[in-house]
């Protein structure tokens, strides 16, 4: 799967043809923009930096709206991440806005761990974009890109360097999301320090080897802004919601008992030019940018975890479909063998309890058996006795009508002997 | 002799009743100017607060000129080390040793677990130090490397105390003074300024932290001195501002820092309490911190030392003490008529001197 853009026709043979008249199909950037204002527009933003440094400041400034926040303690024992999601319009362009805080980071004494959470929630994004996509039925029109777009960065203006955690945090994320680093509160440092400062934490950055987002020079139209503006990083902002009236004019500013320090006063700090490069020229490049290259590397690592490859052995390119194939046969067979085995343990139980069963009811009978048995020895016996009782009553009968018969007789007798 | 009967008559009630100790202050402070003074103040606090700007602007001298930054990535590891800047400097006669000892790497590496014990182990090393040396034989030329007071930077950029600052300051804060400073003040609005003070106020107290307390001023003090005393106090944390150069601003050259939009002025009060602080750390709490260092916090550290050898003796008897822990604190008879004639003398000479004669 290629990441970058490939010019599909460049093995076919070009031919250039001129046009006999106006067809009109220069409108069709005006098609797409239409399309994508209907659909509005998608961005989230992941400030990462210490505790009080002026996050939800810059974004409220930067917004130019009161997104709510409260103010996070120092006392958390670790870091954890907190996005929130607000629609904003701007003339008829809906933007989805996702502001993601690091609460907690750089507040406590052990900051080994500190970079992991902000790692894993960007892996969670793209993972959950990676499920949507590998979903048979998708929506992806329909999806809600909760992939981080831009990682504004905020460095501590001390002055000298940037802290271990700085370099150490931005090493993890360069490779995962497009990272803008801001110099935080820059209305303590004055010019000839912030002009050292500057170069101190880009070389600093070059020399560890840390990739931050540079603004696009291929496109004429805004190179020039953008390769002017790559020199001026990273930006030193000041954020701020108060106004203050400075002239005639009321202006978003800090009152100090010594001066004014205007917001949008290009020459009191970077605002304006962070402003103008993150929202007014490359917003889009930044969406841009997240999906081709940091969304295409993890995604790649993925499926090479999972055991997808581009090429087989022999250097012959496989389809997805192919791979696909054969991970869901190695996926089904392993299936069957495990219903199988289930199915035979299941049988092997089941012939078990029968031949148990088996046993028991031959107890059974056995008993019954032996049960009748011995009632019909009863019986036999009980009938003997009957029998026996019988005859003796027979007997019985019989003695006693003999001597009634003898007894009747011999009166008759008597009488006959009496007559003769 | 006639000067004597001449005088005599002239000779007021009062010179009558004046003995002449009231020059005792005078002598104190001969001796002292003589003597020459030291002090032993220790920074801490995260790379990039602004300490040695802050060193700099208050003894308006440059103790740090070559020193050698660390980079983001050998910090990551970095373990704390102390390193001592020892200068003397004059003011009217006036001799200062003064020690600065600065805690590089405090706070800046990732993991910075126990960071603060090698700065707990060095203020118990001098301790120790001095502990054996005032218990010696010898005692003439003890040097005091005690740690008088510690200036703790907390960073403005928080809402408060972070965990990092709480435990330094639990550490240490039976040790040595800690005076709380909120660094690189020019970062934040007189309101923002305000409610941080309150907040680290708040937290010093819910967490049990015992900073430095200027001791109450007496009774006797006039108002307005009281008055300032009231506000000192009430303004603690010094929120400070530090700076190496020199700048332009309404006309005089002082120090400070030019940003497009104005010139912050280290010594201008209504932009820090830089001055506050000048005020309090060296022109009129110095010796306090002194003595509290003394009396209090090398007090707690010696009784401790002691219950533990004795509780130690009286485990193993074989055990050779180094240090006598019979009663030292009386003087021995002979020393102390010693001391009582020495005193004498002096007063005798001291008053001789200033006065005219005496009325016997």
């Amino acid at each position: 799967m290629a990441a970058t853009d490939v010019d599909v026709f460049s093995n076919e043979e070009k031919r250039n043809l001129s046009l006999g008249g106006h067809v009109g199909f220069d409108s069709l950037p005006d098609q797409l923009v239409s399309k994508s204002v209907t659909q509005g527009f998608c961005f989230n933003i992941l400030c990462v930096g210490e505790t009080g440094i002026g996050k939800s400041t810059l974004m409220n400034t930067l917004f130019n709206t009161m997104f709510e926040n409260e103010e996070a303690s120092h006392y958390q024992n670790g870091v954890y991440l907190r996005p929130r999601t607000y629609d904003l319009q701007e003339s008829n362009v809906h933007l989805k806005l996702t502001i993601v805080d690091t609460v907690g980071f750089g507040d406590q004494i052990n900051k080994e761990d500190s970079y992991k959470p902000i790692v894993d929630y960007i892996d969670t994004q793209f993972e959950n974009y990676l499920q949507e996509e590998l979903k048979i039925k998708r929506s992806l029109f329909n999806y809600h890109d909760t992939r981080i777009h831009i990682c504004l960065y905020f460095i501590a203006p001390t002055g000298h360097s940037l802290k271990s955690l700085d370099l150490v945090t931005m090493k993890k994320l360069d490779s995962k999301v497009n990272i803008i680093p801001i110099i935080a509160k820059a209305d303590t440092i004055s010019k000839s320090e912030l002009h050292k400062f500057k170069i101190k934490i880009m070389s600093e950055l070059v020399s560890n080897g840390v990739q931050i987002y540079q603004f696009p020079t291929d496109d004429e139209a805004v190179s020039e802004i953008n390769a002017s503006m790559n020199a001026h990083l990273p930006f030193a902002v000041v954020g701020s919601v108060e106004e203050v009236k400075v002239g005639n004019k009321t202006v978003r500013a800090r009152q100090y008992p010594w001066g004014v320090v205007q917001v949008e006063n290009e020459s009191h700090c970077d605002f304006v030019k962070l402003r103008e490069m993150l929202i007014r020229v490359n917003m889009e490049d930044l969406r841009e940018q997240t999906h081709a290259r940091h969304y295409e590397l993890y995604r790649r690592c993925k499926l090479e975890e999972m055991g997808f490859k581009d090429t087989d052995p022999d250097s012959q390119p496989f389809s997805l479909q192919e791979t696909y194939e054969a991970k869901r046969k190695e996926f089904l067979g392993d299936l069957q063998r495990k219903e199988e085995e289930m199915r035979q343990m299941f049988v092997n139980k089941v012939k078990e309890t029968e031949a148990e069963l088996k046993e028991k009811e031959r107890e059974l009978h056995d008993k019954f058996e032996q049960l009748k048995r011995m009632h019909q020895e009863e019986k036999r016996k009980v009938e003997e006795k009957r029998r026996d009782l019988e005859e003796e009553m027979n007997a019985f009968n019989r003695k006693k009508v003999a001597a009634e018969t003898l007894s009747l007789s011999q009166p008759l007798k008597k009488e006959k002997d009496k007559k003769n | 002799f006639v000067t004597f009967t001449r005088t005599r008559s002239s000779i007021s009630t009062f010179e009558k009743q004046y003995v002449g100790f009231a020059t005792l202050p005078n002598q104190v402070h001969r001796k002292s100017v003589k003597k020459g003074f030291d002090f032993t103040l220790m920074v801490a606090g995260e790379s990039g607060m602004g300490k040695s700007t802050l060193v700099n602007s208050l003894f308006l001298t440059d103790l740090y000129k070559d020193r050698k930054l660390l980079n983001a990535e050998e910090r990551i590891n970095q373990t704390v080390e102390i390193i001592k800047h020892t200068v003397d400097i004059e003011e009217k006669g006036v001799k200062l040793k003064l020690t600065i000892v600065d805690t590089p790497g405090f706070g800046d590496a990732v993991n910075n677990n126990q960071c603060w014990k090698p700065i707990t182990d060095y203020i118990d090393q001098q301790f120790e130090q001095y502990f054996r040396d005032e218990s010696g034989l010898n005692r003439k030329n003890i040097q005091d490397n005690r740690v008088h007071c510690c200036l703790y930077f907390i960073p403005p950029f928080g809402h408060g105390l972070r965990p990092v600052d709480v435990e330094f300051m639990k550490a240490l804060h039976e040790k040595v003074n800690i005076i709380p400073l909120i660094a690189k003040a020019d970062c934040l609005t007189p309101n923002e300024i305000k409610k941080l003070k309150d907040r680290i106020r708040e937290e010093i107290d819910k967490f049990g932290i015992k900073v430095y307390q200027f001791p109450e001023c007496d009774s006797d003090e006039d108002e307005e001195f009281k008055q300032l005393d009231k506000e000192l106090k009430e303004c603690t944390p010094f929120a400070v501002i530090g700076s190496n150069t020199v700048v332009e601003a309404r006309g005089q050259r002082v120090r400070g820092r030019l940003y497009p939009w104005g010139i912050v002025e280290v010594e201008n009060q209504s932009h820090c309490d830089f001055v506050k602080l000048r005020n309090m750390l060296i022109r009129s709490h110095m010796h306090d911190l002194k003595d509290v260092t003394c009396d209090v916090h090398y007090e707690n550290y010696r009784a401790q030392c002691i219950q533990e050898m004795t509780s130690k003796l009286a485990q193993d008897n074989r055990m050779e003490s180094p240090i006598p822990i019979l009663p030292l604190s009386t003087p021995d008879v002979d020393t102390e008529k010693l001391i009582k004639m020495k005193d004498e003398e002096v007063l005798y000479k001291a008053w001789s001197c200033g006065q005219e004669s005496p009325n016997f």
